[in-house]
Formats: structure tokens, sequence, C-alpha cells
């Protein structure tokens, strides 16, 4: 059974229900996409740039340039900007325009629309200047401050509350399955920031955490962790979900497999936390439980994989020609490898080499640069067109840009491979007497410094690629027609196209 | 179950109830959370108290800030590991009992450079100051940034009691009386530190400034344990966990 099909059906379950109104004339917010979307080019080009300058700050220590540019603060600048204003605003960009049309109906209100856009951007401009002043909780990926958090909470709310009243004045009666990914992101991000936040505050800049030890670690990743899952994987299956079968023309593999992944991947990622803490002074059974649960998370995150690049079956051709779906592909296909390497990750004996080390950072790039990155360039290289009514600038460009990112990424992960493991060996290296091998740190991290060099010019080439992403979109807008209304649409008499 | 995800089954049904639908996700994201949770604050042994751990002092505390401020858990891992490599390289693995007083935890996850759990009384004062004005001149090779602001910034002793009273208010055994003298505590180690950092040889009147601070802070760092019945076997926390090679 595919969504077609469904689609077809609930498409005339939604005739019916609208039967009495002969014609009902609405229209989508697209104003709001085009927002979420040109912020999410310019945070990334931030966010990726201020990587680079990390990257570079590890293997020439004179790029630490003064106090409040020194690599401890600046670290914590780029994850909070990649994640929650590049990625942040690709999911928003996502949602807006998918919902909508998955509901038939426009957002609930603009004016939430707006408050949501500009509060999250006021909420990214505060952290790009209270991290490097220092003002941080130090909790990965939790770093910014009570205020901040608070100013978090509210913009979440309204846009929640937002989402939830559109999916209340749907014209079509059952939610396709991008709309259940939302749900759980949407949720489930609420409640880990929420729980992960609670402090005391010292002053308007400092708080404590409720939780102490073992318990804030605890807590702290149970957060981390299902970050990565409800703000970096469900929202981006949901986009997937959407963008590929439309930009493929075809409909999505398997209905089944979609409920069956869904459902296993909500409930068995939040006991996977503690994988991030293996070894550590956290309980063994918590740490056993949380390997065990990363262990089945292959599966569900595999469904995921299959469904996506099955949904392509028949299409492969259509590759050569559309850039979004190269994009997707590799997109996709960097899913797959990082969800294969997470539960091997967390595997105890593999994770006593990786943890601290590079490997991780390898394992982190292979999703965020391949997953996240790519999937947001194809959605954006698949919606410019359409947002602003004209053919993109460049298809070469953005071909380029395909190979570029490709090639980079690849450069990225596989230098980070390299060191990762050289450094775990080295360190639990013993010579015959028995004593360390490397008793002096400092030979270890020699040791990897030509591939910190390696990973910068791959983060650059990336970097690049998402800069000529930037001037296709300058170029393609400057083109556009001036004047961009909401794309109206009548019910009942249209057929659903979603 | 296949009357379950048929097309026309059940599900179809729920995914026409968004509210629904909504609470049935609400419940699966929530379990896995509470059952792994639940035990680490109800059950005492999960966490065994170890006598000799004791909150940080008055000028530790404000060490433990700049730590936090300056992002140092970026780079270094406070987690010593059960493993021979790691005990012998760093000394002996963290117990949970050791980390009651640390909000917020500063275990890390990357070790760009060492783990500093055990690093207190390593080395001396003055080779800290050292360290910090410059890294290379006790590590020639060395990647870590400098921090020469440490010993030019002053540092605010008066805003350390109203820390302590928060972390009081947390559950933290700080008395009143040392909450009213926390300036006046904080100023004394300080000054301590100081001297000692003079008398090595090391430059003078450091002692308001930043870098007294966190070199009590680091000084402090994994000693609780040293010589008390809390050490590994002592403590009946004897069992290496499994691994270990
Ligand atoms: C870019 C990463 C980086 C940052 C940020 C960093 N360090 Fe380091 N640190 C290192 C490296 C690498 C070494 C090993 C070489 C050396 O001794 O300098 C080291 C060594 C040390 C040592 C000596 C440990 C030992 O056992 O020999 C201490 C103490 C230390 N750092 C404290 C700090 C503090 C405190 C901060 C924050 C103010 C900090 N470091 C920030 C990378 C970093
Ligand atoms: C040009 C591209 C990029 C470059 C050069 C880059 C570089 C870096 C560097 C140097 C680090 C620190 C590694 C260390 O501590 O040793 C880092 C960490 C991190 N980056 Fe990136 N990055 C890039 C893009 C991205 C993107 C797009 C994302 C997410 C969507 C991302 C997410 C992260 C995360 C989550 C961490 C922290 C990892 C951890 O704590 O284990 N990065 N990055
Ligand atoms: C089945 C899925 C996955 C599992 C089981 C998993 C597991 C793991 C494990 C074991 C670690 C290392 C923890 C450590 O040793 O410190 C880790 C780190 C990380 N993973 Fe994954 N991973 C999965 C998928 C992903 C995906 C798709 C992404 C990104 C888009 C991602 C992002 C991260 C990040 C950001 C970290 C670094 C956290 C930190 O230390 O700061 N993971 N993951």
């Amino acid at each position: 059974m595919t969504t077609h099909n469904t689609e077809a059906a609930s498409g005339v379950q939604a005739n019916a229900r609208q039967g009495s109104a002969e014609i009902d004339i609405n229209s989508y917010n697209d104003r709001i996409v085009r927002y979420f979307v040109l912020a999410t080019i310019l945070w990334g080009v931030v966010g990726m740039l201020v990587g680079v300058i990390i990257a570079l700050q590890l293997p020439f220590r004179g790029a630490n340039l003064g106090q409040y540019l020194t690599f401890g603060r600046l670290r914590p600048l780029h994850t909070n900007a990649v994640i929650f204003a590049f990625a942040g605003n690709a999911i928003f960009a996502a949602i807006y325009y998918s919902t909508q049309r998955l509901v038939k109906a426009r957002m609930f209100s603009d004016a939430m629309s707006l408050f949501h856009f500009w509060g999250w951007q006021a909420i990214i401009v505060s952290a790009a200047l209270t991290l490097p002043l220092g003002i941080t909780t130090s909790k990965e990926y939790a770093e910014l401050e009570w205020p901040i958090d608070i100013a978090i909470a509210v913009v979440w709310i309204v846009f929640g509350a937002n989402f939830f009243l559109t999916l209340k004045n749907r014209r079509e009666k059952h939610m396709y399955v991008a709309l259940w990914f939302y749900i759980a992101t949407i949720i489930t991000v609420a409640v880990l920031h929420v729980g992960n936040s609670l402090a005391l505050p010292v002053s308007l800049t400092k708080s404590y955490p409720i939780y102490a030890g073992v318990q804030d670690a605890f807590i702290q990743w149970w957060y981390g962790h299902n970050a990565v899952a409800f703000f970096l994987t469900t929202p981006f299956l949901g986009l997937m979900y959407y963008f590929l079968p439309k930009a493929a023309e075809r409909p999505v593999f398997s209905y089944r497999l979609s409920i069956i992944h869904f459902w296993s991947l909500v409930f068995i990622y939040i006991w996977a936390g503690p994988h991030h803490l293996n070894y550590t002074a956290l309980p063994e059974w918590a740490t056993t439980l949380g390997m065990t649960f990363s262990v089945m998370l292959w599966m569900p995150s595999w469904g995921g994989m299959i469904n996506g690049l099955f949904t392509l079956r028949g299409a492969w051709h259509k590759l050569r020609d559309s850039v979004v779906l190269k994009m997707y592909v590799i997109g996709i296909t960097f899913y797959g490898m990082s969800t294969f390497e997470g539960p091997m990750l967390s595997v105890k004996s593999v994770n006593a080499l990786s943890h601290y080390t590079d490997w991780t950072i390898g394992h982190v790039h292979a999703g965020a640069l391949g997953w996240n990155g790519f999937m947001t360039f194809g959605m954006i290289y698949w919606l410019v067109p359409k947002l602003w009514r004209t053919e993109l600038w460049s298809q070469k460009l953005a071909t380029t840009h395909f190979w570029i990112g490709t090639i980079g990424m690849l450069l990225y992960v596989f230098s980070m491979y390299t060191s990762g493991i050289t450094q775990g060996l080295m360190w639990r290296a013993f010579d015959e007497t028995g004593r360390l091998a490397y008793p002096d740190f400092i030979e270890t991290v020699v040791q990897i410094i030509p591939m910190y060099w390696v990973r910068m010019v791959g983060g650059t080439l990336y970097l690049t690629g998402t800069l000529l992403l930037a001037f296709n979109v300058m170029k393609t807008i400057a083109k556009a027609p001036k004047d961009l209304p909401d794309p109206a649409f009548a019910l009942p008499s249209s057929a659903y196209s979603a | 179950m296949k009357r379950f995800i048929e097309t026309s089954g059940r599900h179809r049904k729920i995914e026409g109830w968004p509210l629904v639908f909504t609470i049935l996700v609400t419940l699966s994201i929530l379990v896995g959370g509470i059952v792994e949770f639940l035990p680490l604050v109800l059950v005492k042994s999960n966490i065994p108290r170890i006598e000799t751990v004791k909150p940080w002092t008055p000028l530790e505390l404000a060490g433990r800030d700049i730590y936090i401020r300056e992002g140092c858990n970026n780079c270094h891992s406070q987690m010593v590991r059960p493993f021979r490599q790691e005990i012998e390289r760093y000394g002996e693995y963290v117990k949970p009992g050791e980390t009651i007083y640390e909000r917020p935890f500063l275990w890390g996850s990357k070790r760009t450079g060492p783990d500093l759990y055990r690093v207190g009384g390593k080395y001396p004062n003055l080779w800290h100051v050292r360290h910090f004005d410059d890294p290379r001149s006790t590590s020639p090779k060395s990647i870590m940034p400098r921090y020469t602001w440490f010993q030019k910034q002053d540092l605010n002793f008066d805003g350390i009691g109203r820390k302590m009273q928060t972390l009081q208010t947390l559950g933290v055994p700080y008395s009143d009386e040392e909450i009213a003298s926390a300036a006046d505590n904080a100023k004394r180690q300080a000054a301590a530190i100081a001297q000692d950092v003079v008398a090595s040889g090391g430059p003078a009147n450091l002692e308001g400034k930043e870098i007294v601070a966190i070199v009590a802070y680091l000084q402090r760092l994994g000693t609780d344990i040293k010589g008390s019945s809390a050490s590994t076997a002592a403590a009946g926390i004897s069992d290496v966990p499994s691994g270990t090679n």
C-alpha cells in the first residue's frame, strides 16, 4: 500500500466534508517560508564559518584571537549556530511550507508565524553575543543561560500552538506521515528543553542547575542525545517524507513501514542517552540499558532510510538531471551511515576506544554535513524556484555545490576517523615493559595535527559550497517577479495535490 | 498488528485524531526517561556517599565558574574511566560519590587536552601560572590557547557569597556563617596561593586576580579522596567494572 492511494482516499474524504460549501477560497502563507529559507542560508554561512575558524584554531593556536574568541568560547557558538540557527530555520521552513499543503489550510495565525520567526532570530543573536562573552551553562547544546532559555520556551510554545491550531483547521481528515514527525518534534523538544534547563538563577547571567553530578550528567545526555533525535532527526525525516516524493514524483515506498518505524523510533530514542556516559560514574545498569536501546535503534533508523531510498525505485534515472534528488540520495545515505555507526559507537567495547576522540566528531559531522546539510540544501533548491516563481539561476552552479560539498564532507569525515582511531590507540598503547607507550599527552596531539589540517580543508570546501548556494539563491531572487502574492486555492473543486 | 497497520486499519483512525495522536506520542517519549531517571534519585546506593568529599571553598567555586566561562570543558574531560591505561595516565577512576557537588557536572565529551579530574596537586601553583600565561612555556608543542588575562583581571570576591547562597538553596551544605564570610575566606586562600607563587620565584601581586581562583580550583580537583578511607579498596567500591583492560 502506498501513500499515493491513501492520499487519493483522503482526498475523497475531504471532498465529502466540504460538500456543502461549494467554493472556499484560501491561501498559503509563503512569505514566512521565504523568511525561514533566507535565515537558513544566512545562519548556515555564519555557523559554518565559525566551524572553519575553530577547525583552524586546533592546528594553529594563533587563531585564538583574544579573550572573547578562544576555542573554548567559539565551539559552543558553532554548535548552537549550526544546530539551532541553520538546521532550526531549515526545519521551520519545511514545516511551514509542507504543513499548510498537507492540511490544506493556511497557518493558523500570521502574527504567530512572524512572532516565531523574529523571536527565533532574536534568540540566535543573543546566543551569538552571550557565548563569546562567556555567559554559558557549559551543558552541550544547552549552553544558553536562563533568560534565553525562557525566551526559547515562549517562542516554542507559540510555534507549537500555531502548528496545532493549523491542524485543527485542516481540510484533510488524515495526517500524512510528515506531520507525525513534526508532532513528535514539537512535543519532545519542549519536554527536553524544560527538563534540562531547570536551574536556580544567581544573577541575570548565571545560574546553577537543580541537578548535581551523576544526575546532572544523566539529564544532560537525556537531553543531548534526544536533541540529536528530535531536532536533527525527526524533523528531517518529516522533511524527507514530504519533499522527496515531491521531487521524485513518486509516492512513498511503504505506508506500513512508516508506521512501524515512526513509533519504534520515538519510543526507543529516549532510552539511548546514557550511551554518552559509558564507563563514567553513571551506574552500570543505566549505561547498559542505554547501549541496548541504542543498538535496537539501528532498525527503526534504517526503516526511515529504506523508505526514503526505495521511494526512488524506478526513478533513479531522474538523478542525472536533478540536483535536488542528488542531494537527497547523499543525505539519506549518510543518515543510514551515521545511524549504523551510532549503534556501533554505543557498544561499550567500541566506545571505550572512540569516546573522547575525533571519532565522535567524525560521526557527528557525517550526520550533520551529510544528512542535515544535504537534506536542507536539497529542500532549498527545490523550494526557491517555487517560492520566488522563477527558475533557479544556475543548475550548473548547484551541481558544483553538490560535488564540492560531497568532497568536503568526505575529507572532513575520513580525516576525523583517522585521527580519532589513531589517538584512541595511542592513549591505550603500552610498551613491552608495561608502561604507557605515549605517557606525554601532547605526543598524541602532535600525531593528529595533519588530520586537523585535512579537516580544515574539507570544512572550507563544504563552506564554499554553501556560499555557492547563497549566491545562486541571491541571483535567483534578483530575477524574481516583484510581486509574490500568496498562492490561493479553491476548495473543494481542486484535487488533493499536497 | 496486521489490522493495526492496514491502510484502513486502526492506525488510520488515529491519523485523523491529532489530539489522540499527540497524547500517544507524549506517553511514548516519557517512558524511557522516567524509568532511567527515577532510580538515580530514589535509590541511594546508586551514588554511594563518600565522607571526605566536601563542597568547594569560596575561592574554588569562583575558579570553577571561570573554568565554565572559558569553556575549558570543550577541550578537557573530567572523568577518568576505569581502564588500566587511564588510571596509569591520570590516576584513580572517578567514583559517583565524588561528583555530588558538581553543579553543573563538567565531565566533558572530548579530550583535545588531557583529563583534569586528578590534576589537583600534580603541579606546583607556579606551574599553572606559567602554563596559563603561555602553555608552550611548559609544553612546547601545546595547542592550548593562552589565557594571559587571568593575571590581569580582578576577581569579583563580593559576588561569591551570592553564589553560595543559591547553592545552599539547592541543598549544598554551606552554613550561613560560611556564606557571610565568603569574600574574606576567599581572600585568605588567594593570599596563600599568591605568596606561594612569589616564594617559588613567580610574579607578585596576584592575590586579587582571577588566576588564583582558577589555580585554587584545579589544585582541589580530585583530591578529596586522596589518602582517605574512600580510595578505591577501602571504600567498598573495589569492583572495577568489567572492560578494564
Ligand atoms: C584547544 C583546547 C584547549 C582548551 C580550550 C584548553 N586546554 Fe588545557 N590543555 C590542552 C592541551 C592540548 C593540553 C596538553 C598540553 C599542555 O600541557 O599545554 C592542555 C593541558 C592543560 C593542563 C595540564 C594538564 C596536565 O595534566 O598536564 C591544564 C591544568 C589545563 N590544560 C587547564 C586548562 C584550563 C583551566 C582551560 C580553560 C581556561 C584550558 N585548559 C583550556 C588543550 C586545551
Ligand atoms: C563547514 C563546516 C563545518 C566545520 C568546518 C565544522 C567544524 C567543527 C569543529 C572543528 C568542531 C570541534 C571539534 C572538536 O572539538 O575537536 C565541531 C564540532 C561540532 N560541530 Fe561542526 N563543523 C561544520 C559544520 C557543522 C554542521 C553543519 C553541524 C550541524 C548541523 C555541525 C555540528 C557540530 C557539533 C554538534 C559539534 C560538537 C561535537 C561534539 O561535541 O562531539 N557542524 N565542528
Ligand atoms: C541510531 C542512531 C544513533 C546512535 C545510536 C548514535 C550514537 C552515538 C554515540 C554512541 C555517540 C558517542 C558518545 C560519546 O562517546 O561521547 C554519539 C555522538 C553524537 N552523535 Fe550520534 N548516534 C546516532 C545518530 C546520530 C545522528 C543521525 C546524528 C546527527 C545528525 C548524531 C549526532 C551526534 C552528535 C552531535 C554527537 C556528539 C555528542 C557530544 O558528545 O557532544 N547521531 N552518537
